[in-house]
């Protein structure tokens, strides 16, 4: 910047002084008015450049807005953890030969999953996605795939390994989920859900409606294939699912959904408690085929979710599964399956259950919401292995309020009422937990 | 039979031939600027209305279907659409609207922009290190938009190029003179002291010389709690203000429990088109938001 009295002082000891000064008092004037005419031409060689700078600015070319952390992708973390307070001991849902992958049952002070984001365009055609979760001594890659950009016609490709697009909260990470713990259904399904290792085609139709049709070949490893049912040539696993969804007026908006899935396991291994109550491991190698149908709505006044906003969410599914079971336990601990004459016999089972919720935005900052889990186990059939035949209704209510100080950070409190294990007295938990997001976090899908 | 059969097959190609251009909006101000330039030769939506807030909308599925069927997307860009922008894009299948392509156009790319701190702090609230992305506030922004979008259809549709420059130059006639008009006609505004809810008014602040003294978030993004607003209306004692500025799409309430204790008006200004009866195009937003600000004055 200029300093214009310095200028003016210096410029005022150049100018030639007149040689015949009558006084002091008129060398003051003359200076002050070389000053007051240095100070006026100042201003106005200032306001010029402004103006031209001003000029130029306009015309000149801006930098691109939005992009990424320059070259770097898009790094984010989610932070979870939460105090439970229920009672001790694994918790199974009766009737149903669940996965490995069943985080629930810890109860006290704990930390959960830190999920690591890495995100970034891959080149003009590609975009690439990490989503790695970090426990104690482990980090499990949850996510880790490509995705086309460019293919037009509404066709797209994710190669890789995938969270399936059949359901609805199936493409949920556990901190978009808007309750602490994940439904029953999901639970006796997948165990958290169904990550596929494979690749996805999708096909948007060219209508207003939105009209989606999607396939994915995977390698089945994960429940309910098998690590065995993968290690083939060819597929272990396939599904196939649809969704359709529109606006009512500027309030409301809805999904549907249908889907399908058909996996190969091999040697499946579940635990289950025999007719002596002894913890028995099962083997079943056959088929397992669910269909899924998925709705979804939301609400907001005018459209605008920010302050006041509604969501009810609701899925149905129906599994079958055909094949052979075998059943390993311990002798020593009174264990029925060694004792019997074939410790291998046909199995098949058919199965259901659904959940309905509904969260409310009340005003902003606080959301409140109740969720009601039903199973059904259905007919579950072990043919003359020693194994308790199913005949219970797995039930569940949790009632869940939270905090959201920012679209970045959530507390929770839930309080729920689990009947899925029969002969197990009601188990009433309740669960504080916070959910907070840190780097760059891309926005949820519908 | 067979002619007939032609002649309506001829007919419904050079239909098709004729198809316009088909242009999803991301807010209903570029909405309305490119009805001004493309008129009849572009079949345009708005992905957002003037009662949703463009920061916080999903990509919903019907969206996601007109993002599909779009030859382009005209959005603001600097981070305003982030939540919902991205998912949108990727979910259409359609490689014409992706970012970089010519069917994927933002008018911040185009001006520029205030308050571009580069800090990308959260401690500082939902904050956009590029720069604020209200920029359409300032409606001598919208001659440089309109500039911009004319080049970007006409390069989608070369054979009706000098129909976008000829609405164009007609465009940038009529908002030069309607900012002359307007300039003049809010004088008085000039040094007014405002309190304002977000940062969505710092552009038309910077163009008519309003005073921002504070804000009803207390921190950009985050609403306005009763602590927070007790101590704002604190500071209004020291530094008293004439009005307070808010979107249709924010909750009065707020504004209203401030204006009432603090002597003021409360003022709701159309924001973006159909904000208001009167803001149906990009003229009327201005002619109906003077309006307000000058009634706000008395």
């Amino acid at each position: 910047m200029f300093k214009p009295t310095l200028l003016a002082a210096a410029l005022a000891c150049a100018l030639p002084l007149p040689a015949a000064a009558a006084s002091d008092a008129d060398l003051v004037n003359e200076l002050a008015k070389v000053r007051a005419e240095f100070d006026q031409k100042l201003k106005e060689l200032q306001a010029t450049y402004e103006a031209r700078l001003r000029q130029l600015e306009k015309t000149a070319p801006v930098a691109a807005a939005s992009r990424g952390n320059d070259f770097n992708p898009e790094i984010g973390l989610v932070l979870q953890g939460s105090y439970a307070q229920r009672k001790p001991g694994e918790r199974a849902i009766t009737g149903f030969l669940a996965g490995s992958h069943n985080h629930a049952g810890s109860r006290g002070f704990k930390l959960d999953h830190s999920e690591l984001t890495l995100a970034a365009n891959i080149d003009p055609t590609l975009r690439g996605y990490a989503n790695i979760a970090l426990l104690d001594g482990a980090a499990e890659v949850e996510e880790a795939w490509f995705q086309t950009l460019g293919l037009g016609n509404g066709f797209s490709v994710k190669g890789g390994r995938f969270l399936s697009g059949i359901g609805y909260a199936n493409e949920q990470h556990p901190h978009a989920w808007d309750f602490a713990d994940n439904s029953l259904m999901y639970n006796a399904l997948f165990g958290e859900h169904l990550a596929q290792d494979g690749v996805q085609v999708k096909w948007l139709a060219p209508t207003a409606t939105f009209l989606e049709f999607g396939a994915e070949l995977g390698r089945g490893g994960n429940f309910p294939g098998s690590d065995d049912g993968g290690n083939r040539n060819g597929a272990g696993a396939w599904s196939a699912f649809a969704h359709v969804g529109d606006d009512v007026g500027d309030a409301a908006s809805w999904r549907a959904g249908l889907s399908y899935l058909s996996a190969k396991p091999k040697n499946r291994s579940s635990h289950v408690e025999d007719l002596g109550g002894v913890e028995a491991e099962t083997l079943f190698s056959g088929k397992s085929n669910t269909w899924l149908a998925d709705f979804v709505w939301k609400w907001a006044p005018d459209g605008n979710p920010k302050a006041r906003n509604f969501k009810f969410q609701t899925e149905y599914f129906r599994r079958n599964e055909a094949g052979d079971i075998n059943c390993v336990d311990n002798t020593v601990d009174g264990g029925a399956c060694a004792l019997g004459v074939n410790d291998s016999d046909a199995h098949h089972t058919r199965q259901s259950g659904w959940y309905a919720q509904g969260v409310y935005q009340f005003m902003p900052r606080w959301r409140a919401g109740l969720r009601y889990d039903r199973l059904d186990s259905g007919t579950v059939d072990f043919g003359l292995l020693p194994l308790p035949p199913a005949d219970y209704r797995p039930s569940k209510w949790s009632l869940m309020a939270d905090y959201s100080p920012s679209e970045f950070s959530r507390f929770r409190l839930q309080l729920a009422r689990d009947r899925s294990m029969q002969g197990s007295p009601d188990d009433n938990q309740a669960t504080l937990q916070y959910i907070h997001s840190l780097g760059a976090h891309g926005g949820h899908k519908f | 039979m067979l002619n007939r059969l032609v002649l309506i097959a001829l007919l419904l190609a050079a239909n098709t031939a004729q198809a316009a251009l088909n242009v999803l909006a991301c807010e209903p101000e570029w909405a309305a600027l490119t009805r001004e330039l493309a008129g009849d030769l572009a079949r345009v939506s708005s992905a957002t209305t003037a009662r949703q807030n463009p920061h916080h909308i999903e990509a919903r599925p019907s969206l996601i279907a007109r993002a599909r069927n779009a030859d382009l997307l005209v959005c603001t860009g600097a981070d305003l659409e982030i939540g919902w922008l991205p998912l949108l894009t990727r979910e259409s299948g359609n490689a014409r609207i992706q970012p970089g392509q010519a069917g994927y156009f933002e008018a911040a790319a185009h001006v520029r922009l205030l308050e571009k701190t580069g800090i990308a702090d959260r401690a500082q609230g939902d904050v956009h290190p590029g720069g604020n992305p209200h920029l359409h506030a300032d409606p001598r922004n919208l001659p440089v938009v309109a500039q911009a979008l004319a080049r970007r259809l006409a390069e989608l549709d070369p054979a009706n190029a000098a129909h976008y420059a000829a609405r164009n130059q007609d465009f940038q006639l009529r908002m030069n003179a309607a900012i002359a008009r307007w300039e003049k006609d809010a004088a008085p505004l000039r040094g007014v002291p405002v309190v304002v809810q977000h940062r969505s008014w710092s552009y038309l602040a910077d163009w008519l010389g309003l005073k921002v003294v504070a804000d009803l978030e207390p921190k950009p993004g985050i609403e306005p709690s009763v602590s927070s607003l007790a101590s704002l209306l604190q500071g209004l004692k020291a530094r008293p203000a004439r009005m307070i500025l808010r979107t249709p799409y924010q909750s009065p309430k707020p504004a209203e429990w401030l204006a009432e204790r603090a002597g003021i008006d409360a003022v709701e200004l159309p924001y973006t088109v159909g904000g208001s009866a009167r803001a149906t195009d990009l003229f009327g937003l201005f002619d109906d938001t003077l309006a307000k600000l000058k009634g706000g004055l008395k």
